[in-house]
């Protein structure tokens, strides 16, 4: 049996705010009795101040799911549709004291459900896009044709992009071979398209020794790069101190203009990124929006340290904070 | 809370009897049955006896007929990997659409790998064969037949020995993974058509990691694992002493109990049974009701998902398991529940009881006692059972 954590059970065997809600104003109704889950939200909402003065739910599902569509209601009641509507699943998931991973998608179902609530709410139709292929990645609910988008749109070739763009991938990976499967068919048929040059083609075995050829070298340069003597700036820091000449000030430009051309990426996913302080080697970063507390957000950090390395040449740490620390 | 098992087809307890038949063989009895010093023999001595005991439960003409696996599945896969070896010229293999995983997930393999062509062979609502289709799906290219004895989800069971004997017909090998069928149905396979049958210890009250395949007298076979001489250079490996000698003692206490098992056992089955489809309504029985194991019963219930069920019936110490996607992390039902067409209102929500001789009244009344609750409080949650026909006697299941 799943390993529940005591809130998902109490939230399972005793479910608050089940049933119909008879004058709801906003109704979601996501997932099929065929997909073995659904969730139908109601919700009755103030038409002048928009908050949700009371939600109820109806679920058919297993353990998880019933617990999901629970929590979800107990997260929204009192708030505005405005602040409602940025709760994601991983809050959801949060408020249960977590999931296991396969059961990931079933905060995904809340987290849909309230999406196509508050569409209809406000007069829209909320199209759910997870049911047009099989679901890839269980983890974070990503199917397979929101995966072939992504690689098409933006020329993925990677597993690491792949991850980075849509999610997929970045949980437990058992879904790796149908993810490298899916990236060399949708790689190939590009290089067909012409679109992509066919030495830059995903193909799997060889991509990957290729790939970590390119990173073991990239390393070795990043090691070469570093002169030995230590500087006074990083007397603890285990790392290489900072090359030689570069002043702290032009060091903070060059990190600010690194994170300046990734905040489209961690905007484009409902983050951001602010530079703090800067400390020796160890950059200091204060992470917002849906980074904070989202498991990715150490895939984020090390993104942007890669990019920092890369930038500067010389090896740093990033090191997330709160910005009222400062 | 008084805890229930009724799990007994993915597991069963070991039997105090076989535990203590075991235990010398762990300690003072500790030799290799190979070694020729009074250490090994006295243990080979043991190992022969149980092999005979083995026998006796699968009415088997000779006791070297049985090969000792470390499980069912090594079982499985030994009997179709050496047909594919074994049989020149022959490169087709025909199973069935509800066989176990151990048999399923290696044919779609060979598959896969182009090593040989795989006829998965439907059934009917019921989980019957569809033997026009087996009939036609035969041929000299057929290398082997493997279907099981009896499906571990419903307990449906294929009249093997007749497929057996169409297999003949067409000079395929015939084998049966019959590791739910052992020890709860009279099986003979002496004078049968039956070239190969899989068993498996844990499931008839021995314990884990230890199983056995019976391959007849005269049958092509190649071995599997491939190192010393043991099991007639049939299966390398020192022998699991003490598994073997457990396998033993649970075979001879089969045979004591199978007359339990077919009328105490069952008629504990259809109390339980009735009183379910009694009780609640929108539920139907999964498989066939009159060719069945005796110990098997699986219920859909319409418009709730089983894990929800199976949490609930946990808490009141009841053991049960389910099909349902959601237990085995998949969003799909069971193979099973497809290949049948169970109602997608249904597929869901079926749970499987599965008795043993260990099982008393009292614990059929404490499910009987506890579900109906449970079913009331989730179909409330559904968001489908408003919508449902409430009047049990209105309710027509699509396939019944």
């Amino acid at each position: 049996m799943w390993d529940y954590s005591e809130k998902v059970k109490d939230y399972f065997f005793n479910p608050k705010n089940a049933g119909v809600l008879g004058e709801a104003n906003a109704v979601g109704e996501v997932g099929a009795i065929s997909c073995g889950d659904a969730l139908k939200l109601m919700l009755k909402v103030d038409s002048e101040t928009e908050v949700i003065h009371d939600a109820r739910f109806q679920t058919f599902g297993c353990g998880s799911a019933i617990a999901s569509s629970s929590a979800l209601t107990e997260l929204i009641i009192g708030k505005t549709l405005g602040e409602a509507v940025s709760i994601t699943n991983q809050d959801i998931a949060d408020f249960l004291g977590g999931l296991p991973p396969e059961k990931m998608h079933c905060s995904v179902m809340g987290y849909e459900a309230l999406q196509a609530a508050i569409a209809n709410f406000r007069g829209e139709e909320w199209r759910d896009d997870h049911e047009e292929r099989a679901l890839l990645c269980k983890c974070f609910g990503v199917d397979e044709g929101m995966i072939e988008r992504a690689i098409r749109m933006n020329k993925l070739t990677s597993i690491e992009q792949i991850t980075d763009y849509t999610k997929a991938g970045g949980g437990c990976l058992t879904c790796f071979d149908r993810l490298e499967d899916l990236l060399a068919k949708v790689n190939s048929e590009l290089v067909a398209e012409g679109f992509l040059a066919e030495h830059e083609a995903y193909r799997i075995g060889v991509a990957s020794a290729a790939d970590i050829k390119a990173k073991a070298k990239a390393r070795k340069e990043t090691e070469d790069a570093a002169p030995a003597p230590a500087s006074p700036l990083a007397p603890t820091s285990p790392l290489p101190p900072p090359s030689a000449g570069m002043t702290n000030l032009k060091k903070i430009r060059l990190i600010e203009e690194a994170i300046e051309e990734l905040r489209p990426y961690l905007k484009k996913d409902g983050g951001d990124c602010e530079l703090v302080d800067v400390d020796g080697n160890n950059v200091m970063v204060n992470l917002k929006g849906a980074c904070m507390g989202c498991q990715m957000a150490s895939v984020t950090i090390s993104g942007i340290q890669e990019r920092l390395i890369a930038k500067l040449g010389v090896p740093i740490r990033i090191v997330p904070v709160k910005s009222n620390a400062h | 809370m008084r805890p229930v098992y009724l799990d007994n087809n993915a597991t069963t307890r070991v039997d105090p009897a076989v535990v203590e038949a075991m235990l010398p063989f762990f300690t003072e009895q500790f030799g290799n049955p190979s070694s020729i010093h009074s250490f090994g023999a006295s243990v080979g001595a043991s190992v022969k006896k149980a092999r005979q005991q083995l026998q006796q439960l699968l009415g088997a003409e000779h006791d070297h007929e049985i090969i000792y696996t470390a499980s069912g599945t090594e079982a499985d896969n030994t009997a179709i990997l050496s047909a594919l070896e074994a049989m020149p010229g022959r490169d087709e293999i025909v199973t069935s659409a509800v066989e176990h995983p151990a048999v399923l997930s290696l044919c779609q393999h060979l598959e896969k790998t182009g090593r040989a062509k795989v006829h998965y062979i439907g059934v009917d609502s019921l989980g019957r064969l569809d033997i026009e289709a087996y009939r036609n799906a035969l041929s000299e290219k057929v290398a082997l037949v493997t279907l099981m004895w009896a499906n571990n989800e419903t307990g449906t069971l294929f009249p093997v020995e007749g497929l057996a004997e169409l297999a003949k017909e067409h000079g395929a090998l015939f084998h049966t993974d019959a590791v739910q069928a052992v020890g709860k149905v009279p099986i003979v396979l002496k004078g049968s058509a039956i070239d190969m049958l899989s068993l498996s210890g844990h499931k008839l009250h021995a314990p884990k990691g230890v199983g056995a395949l019976y391959v007849k007298r005269g049958t092509r076979f190649k071995p599997l694992l491939r190192g010393g001489h043991q099991e007639r250079g049939r299966r390398a490996g020192t022998e699991n002493a003490p598994g073997i000698i457990g396998l033993g003692k649970a075979a001879e206490l089969a045979i004591e109990h199978m007359v339990d098992e077919q009328t105490r056992v069952k008629e504990l089955r259809d109390r339980l049974e009735k009183a379910i489809l009694q009780r609640i309504p929108n539920c139907f029985v999964n498989g066939d009701p009159r060719e069945r194991l005796p110990n098997t019963t699986n219920i859909a219930f319409e418009y709730v998902e089983g894990e929800a069920i199976l949490l609930h019936l946990t808490r009141q110490g009841v053991a049960a398991s389910s099909g349902s996607a959601c237990t085995s992390g998949s969003l799909e039902p069971s193979h099973v529940m497809r290949a049948m067409n169970v109602p997608f209102t249904a597929a869901h929500g079926s749970i499987r009881f599965s008795l043993s001789r260990d099982n008393v009244p009292e614990d059929v009344d404490q499910v009987i006692e506890a579900l109906p609750k449970i079913l009331e409080k989730l179909r409330e949650l559904s968001p489908f059972w408003a919508g449902a026909n409430k009047d049990p006697n209105d309710f027509k299941p699509v396939y019944a």
